[in-house]
């Protein structure tokens, strides 16, 4: 079973301390509070969320970016939570990152070229000529040209920064990619550019993504399993069409009905949640969602909901499901 | 016919850029009528955000200037206006909600002081009236306690609430137009639906007119009644909301309709318009889609097409004159 996933991720934890103060208790920000999952080879996992749920988090700590608080993370069988630095780093060719914003995480004083050298020298993958062979193809791939080889990122669209970015991350041939709102800084007509060459990608390397983004018409269309994630915790885990047709927690329900339509005369029923989300330095007792949720009980502010189990790896963690199941489906239809 | 509230007419707008001379509004011309959502939609670099600043007069007096066309708003024109004139007219008649809530309140001042500021230029109003205009409008917009909320500077608040604070401000003075930039794209789509759903219930009230500026088709289809579709400084299509989206007549309006990932199927290629934006700079003669659309004839390389126009619907493209325009 376990060889199935290529990264797991067990009761993963990230606090940040806040210092309040010379004489003031510090305040703890579960940034990503106690997460489980994994992802199949050659899947595209998908982290769906607003704004302060913790999805770049997760993805952050997963490449070690930043230190976990407890947990673990298998990558291929491996714990690399546990593993030293060294090892870390000859690791790091195998899982890469694509960003958000192609204008910050591109060095404004390097050239394309030296951009996608850095990669190839720092995990001395072939030699010199070879190296040079290695970067066109791969602009290649992309769809630039040699001719923008010695062009420095600002005379670069937003576009074509982002296909550099990516170009960035697939060079070394990595196992595993992690794209953080790959899409979401671009204009429309570019944004499904460049979402087709991440399919083209993943066809043609094999790769596996972990998709972090908020924006659900993209998932929908590229991702084959979510993950929904509400204060640090995944509130629902479903394949992406079950997930669409068939949302189980209260928060994806509103979620996706908070989706604006295609057509203006669809009609389509809306879940409007009141309130913003709660700040994750003091998040609600019992089920974190029960502030803004329509259909919260009594037992919801108390306890902590348990996961749920549905056909085919759907899950859910909400009270609605824990007791009776029967009775329940009744109170979100009469609503 | 209901009275046209803003009509802008051939409107050009260029800017100084050292010894260059650049034209991002090459000619645009619609209008809203009383009571109207009208949507302008574009991709960035597409020039709906400048001609938004032009109606408000807010376009930078040193390297900024309009060579030719008329913003008529309720009957006056606009364009040749001085700046004290355009301080009675702005946030008084014409009001904007801007995309980022975070940086366009004040920092330093509190949300009540803010509030106040057109209430003071335009309203002649006692102190305790404009802390009662002030608490009335905010609860209008849906914010909780709001005797609590003028006494908090904008940090304190969340990124929904200040752009309920934004919204707010905008309707303060009973604008007959107000101008969203953006207003939902800087939101999560929880808080955009709540910010649409209020901005709906505010323009159903009254003749309010709104000039709703987006990337997003989606809001447009939710919210318009009319949209006007933009690319590289000229309208490229016009037409009402049903129609176009039920036949779309522009080669980028077709586009930009199918490369929306709902209208997709699942895991499949999606429909990408190929290359980029032109810079004002780089266009030179023709139509200027043309080096990105899929349908272009000789003629769209060296004639720039006029505007068809049909029942309203109008679409700027050669294909109108031709049998090949009915669409498949």
């Amino acid at each position: 079973m376990a060889e199935d996933y290529l990264v797991k991720v067990q009761n993963l934890k990230k606090y940040y301390e806040v210092s309040k103060g010379m004489f003031k208790q510090k305040t703890i920000i579960r940034a990503v509070d106690d997460v489980s999952f994994s992802i199949k080879r050659g899947e595209t996992y998908a982290l769906v969320g607003e704004s302060g749920c913790g999805k770049s988090t997760t993805g952050k700590t997963i490449l070690g970016l930043t230190d976990a608080t407890a947990g673990e993370i298998y990558f291929q069988g491996k714990d690399i939570t546990k593993i030293s630095y060294s090892d870390m780093r000859k690791l790091r060719k195998d899982f890469q990152m694509i960003f958000q914003d192609p204008y910050a995480s591109l060095n404004p004083k390097k050239t394309v070229r030296e951009i996608l050298m850095e990669p190839l020298r720092i995990h001395k993958k072939f030699e010199g000529k070879e190296r040079e062979k290695k970067i066109h193809e791969i602009l290649e791939i992309v769809g630039l040209s040699k001719s923008h080889l010695h062009r420095y990122p600002h005379e670069f669209s937003g576009g074509q920064r982002q296909r550099i970015g990516i170009a960035r991350a697939v060079i070394l041939q990595p196992d595993f990619i992690i794209a953080d709102e790959p899409v979401s800084a671009l204009d429309v007509s570019v944004q499904s550019q460049v979402i087709n060459l991440m399919l083209d990608l993943q066809k043609e390397f094999g790769l596996t993504y972990l998709f972090i983004s908020h924006d659900l018409s993209v998932i929908e269309h590229m991702t084959d399993r979510v993950a929904v994630m509400y204060l640090g915790k995944i509130v629902e885990v479903a394949e992406t069409e079950e997930l669409f047709e068939n949302p189980k927690h209260p928060y994806t329900q509103a979620l996706i009905s908070a989706v604006p339509v295609a057509h203006p005369r669809e009609e389509r029923k809306r879940i409007i949640l009141k309130g913003d989300v709660p700040s994750p330095a003091n998040p609600p007792k019992g089920c974190p969602f029960h502030t803004r949720c329509p259909f919260a009980m009594d037992i919801c502010s108390e306890k902590a909901p348990e996961e749920v189990f549905f056909t085919d790896g759907h899950k859910a963690t909400c009270h609605l499901y824990t007791n009776s199941k029967e009775e329940i489906k009744d109170v979100i239809r009469n609503s | 016919m209901a009275e046209s509230i803003l009509e802008i007419k051939d409107l050009k707008i260029q800017f100084q850029n050292g010894k260059h001379i650049v034209q991002p509004i090459r000619e645009v011309s619609f209008q809203i009528k009383a009571g109207q959502t009208v949507g302008i939609v574009g991709e960035s670099g597409s020039g709906k955000s400048v001609t938004s600043l032009a109606v408000m007069g807010l376009l930078p007096d040193r390297i900024s200037s309009i060579p030719s066309g008329e913003i008529l708003f309720d009957g006056k024109e606009l364009t040749k206006l001085k700046e004290k004139e355009w301080r009675k007219i702005r946030g008084n008649e014409i009001s904007m909600i801007f995309q980022e809530p975070m940086t366009s309140l004040n920092p330093v001042f509190t949300i009540g002081q803010q509030l106040s500021e057109p209430l003071k230029r335009h309203r002649q109003l006692s102190n305790k009236e404009q802390k009662a205009a002030i608490i009335k409008v905010l609860k209008q917009v849906g914010i909780p306690r709001p005797e609590q909320i003028i006494h908090e500077y904008p940090h304190q608040l969340s990124g929904g609430m200040r752009q309920r604070v934004m919204i707010s401000m905008a309707l303060l003075c009973e604008p007959k137009l107000m101008i969203a930039d953006e207003p939902t794209t800087a939101l999560d789509v929880t808080i955009q639906a709540q910010i649409l759903s209020l901005l709906k219930k505010i323009t159903s009230k009254k003749d309010r007119s709104l000039m709703l500026i987006t990337h997003d088709l989606g809001v447009v289809a939710e919210m318009c009644d009319w949209v006007v579709v933009m690319y590289a400084g000229v309208i490229v299509e016009s037409a009402e909301v049903n129609e176009l989206f039920d036949r779309p007549l522009h080669p980028y309006t077709r586009g930009l309709i199918q490369s929306l990932p709902s209208n997709n199927e699942r895991k499949s290629k999606l429909y990408a318009i190929q290359g980029q934006v032109p810079k004002p700079e780089q266009v030179k003669q023709g139509c200027i889609f043309a080096n990105r659309c899929p349908l272009a004839m000789e003629k769209c390389f060296q004639e720039s097409p006029p505007a068809f126009q049909e029942d309203g619907h109008l679409s700027k493209c050669w294909l109108q004159s031709s049998d090949e325009g009915v669409v498949r």
